[in-house]
């Protein structure tokens, strides 16, 4: 506020001259900014339109000419090359469902309890335990998959998609977030009148914060799901039994040599991962980019 | 105030911090510690758990620092973040300018936005096949598209070249990235006080001035979250360059730290030894990286704190002379 006062007492004005030529050259930038935004849109839709078109043509239409804006009615023979060899669209979606959703599931109850915990209560090691999850926060887990896969193999887990939802109850990036959305959504007073109406702690917590939490839960969850469901390295090192296979590990067979020349199966098999995000995305475009930009605020 | 009040509650806020800690302990604390102590271990080969310690205890880390490899990979790693980084910043930058810039009042501002973070939330793995598919040899639609347009005379290999394929993963990087770091600076420049823009342009600043002067310094601390966890990020790069060419592409051009330690422990003659001790030491560099954040981090918590605490005694006194006057009066 001081600085925009002090700038303002010692502006001279500005002449209508310079004024009526700024206009002129903003229509001119105006066009070079709407230029280079149309030129980035088509850089970001174009890939995925040749891929869905693509994949509705034969591997011949494709080789003849392998940009295409009109789609060729080769969609159930490409369907029918990919699921006769190791790709299965069906498991991948259904482990990685599975997977996803027990994780973001998890993650979300947990870290909205622990920053509760945090906030809520005064207890004597709080102040240390925000700090040390604050601390963790950034260190990424894949720098730890060996001794992580160890332990695993050593249990007989390995396989087991469990351990792939269970790591998501300690997810210290979201505590933070939660954190700091709850120390300005959920007012102490809340808490106090419901103690004084005889409300259990767990009550208050499932019945009452979890609730006031709803903006915060809905981006974190979108954000933990779409992590979840992308995430390729852990579940590469722990899964080696097909039936186990997670969408992305599913999605990297068809870079395999089993697929070589089968371009049309190829750009269906990517259409098939991709188009269900790109429309959910869609959907939710609103609340994500709103997530996106609310985390660099919080964070 | 609170404190002395409700002591009684206490035990529940371990109650709802045991879950996490205990989680934390057990899949990210134990694993942390057990890659350390298979750093300094012969534990190798397939399914293999037991081990004996070194007499050397940093032969693994001795191992790794001389293997050319991995020197490669890790420079690899880092010109390839920093290739990406630099204009990725720097066209969120310009985007950022353009779409706050109250003159220009661009249309369709929601709709850019949408479309370029769009490549952001797609499967990496996806993203990283199709770009290899795209850049296919010698029928794939890039080449389809330069032969046709004129730009290359015969189809070009871009996956067994070198500097091609490198190329391609930065460009895939900054494709995925851009977009989001545009999202988070523009929310940053939204939430300077538009009094000082008000007032630049009072001024006559023009657009550049406006820009340097008062909207990068404003975002200074957004730039710096942005750098450490793009930084972070970057030396983790798997997905990408693992899925787009195999095995570290054309003579490991694009081989990172991350599939050098993926390639040594779960691939070959199973060194988990080797593969942790590469762990610890990028695990060393990133942690020092995130110690810089968190302090950043907490010194702004604490000033936040602080202004805070100055309002509530400036208040106190406010009310103090009020009620002193009101007596007085009285």
């Amino acid at each position: 506020m001081s600085i925009g006062a002090k700038a303002k007492a010692g502006s001279n004005g500005t002449s209508p001259q310079a004024v009526a030529n700024k206009g002129k050259e903003n229509v001119g930038l105006k066009v070079i900014i709407y230029i280079v935004c149309i030129i980035l849109a088509i850089l970001s839709i174009m890939p995925f339109v040749i891929m869905i078109v693509n994949s509705t043509r034969s591997t011949n239409e494709i080789q003849a000419h392998a940009v295409s804006l009109i789609p060729s009615k080769y969609f159930f023979n490409n369907l029918k090359i990919l699921v006769s060899k190791s790709f299965d669209p069906k498991v991948g979606f259904l482990n990685s469902l599975i997977v996803s959703v027990g994780s973001t599931a998890l993650a979300i109850y947990f870290s909205t309890l622990t920053a509760y915990g945090i906030v809520i209560y005064d207890w004597r090691f709080k102040h240390a335990a925000f700090r040390f999850i604050m601390a963790v926060m950034m260190i990424p887990a894949q720098l730890t998959s060996i001794g992580f896969y160890q332990m695993v193999y050593k249990i007989h887990m390995t396989n087991h998609l469990s351990m792939l939802i269970l790591p998501a109850i300690a997810n210290s990036s979201m505590v933070f977030f939660m954190r700091q959305y709850m120390v300005g959504a959920l007012p102490f007073e809340l808490v106090q009148a419901a103690r004084i109406d005889g409300a259990g702690e767990f009550f208050i917590f499932n019945k009452i914060a979890l609730p006031i939490m709803k903006p915060a839960i809905a981006t974190q969850a979108i954000f933990a799901y779409v992590g979840s469901w992308n995430n390729l390295f852990t579940p590469m090192i722990l899964l080696t039994d097909q039936k186990k296979y997670t969408l992305p590990i599913m999605v990297s067979l068809l870079r395999g040599d089993i697929y070589r020349t089968e371009f049309g199966s190829i750009y269906l098999g990517l259409t098939m991962t991709a188009l269900p995000l790109i429309i959910v995305y869609l959907i939710l475009s609103k609340y994500i980019i709103a997530g996106v930009a609310l985390g660099s605020v919080k964070g | 105030m609170k404190k002395s009040k409700f002591t009684g509650y206490a035990k529940w806020g371990y109650i709802f911090c045991i879950p996490f800690f205990l989680a934390y302990a057990i899949f990210q604390l134990y694993p942390t510690l057990y890659t350390i102590v298979i750093g300094f271990t012969d534990l190798k080969g397939v399914a293999t758990t037991d081990f004996h310690f070194l007499k050397n205890p940093f032969e693994n880390y001795a191992f790794i620092i001389g293997n050319s490899l991995f020197r490669k990979a890790f420079g690899n790693t880092v010109k390839m973040w920093v290739c990406n980084f630099i204009p990725q910043l720097s066209l969120a930058l310009l985007l950022t300018a353009w779409f706050t810039d109250r003159r220009f009042k661009i249309k369709g501002e929601g709709f850019f936005k949408v479309v370029f973070y769009m490549p952001n939330i797609i499967t990496a793995a996806t993203v990283a096949i199709l770009f290899s598919s795209l850049f296919g040899f010698p029928m794939g639609p890039m080449n389809d598209l330069l032969t046709r347009l004129g730009f290359l005379q015969e189809p070009y290999n871009f996956l067994v070249k070198k500097t091609a394929s490198q190329n391609i993963v930065i460009f895939i990087q900054t494709w995925m990235w851009y977009g989001y770091t545009m999202i988070i600076l523009i929310s940053g420049v939204l939430g300077i006080s538009t009094e000082i823009f008000e007032a630049a342009e009072v001024d006559g600043a023009n657009g550049w001035q406006t820009f340097w002067l008062i909207t990068i310094p404003n975002i200074k601390t957004i730039l710096l979250f942005t750098l450490v966890t793009s930084l972070i990020g970057g030396l983790n790069m798997f997905d990408i360059p693992q899925l787009f060419v195999f095995g570290g592409g054309p003579d490991n051009a694009t081989m990172t730290t991350n599939i050098f330690i993926y390639n040594q422990a779960f691939k070959g003659s199973y060194q988990y030894n080797k593969a942790s001790a590469a762990s610890m030491i990028m695990f060393v560099i990133i942690v020092v990286l995130s110690a810089i954040l968190f302090y950043m981090l907490r010194d702004k918590d604490e000033a936040a704190l602080e202004r805070i605490k100055k309002q509530e005694a400036r208040n106190r006194k406010i009310r103090e002379k009020e009620e002193k006057q009101r007596a007085v009066n009285g």
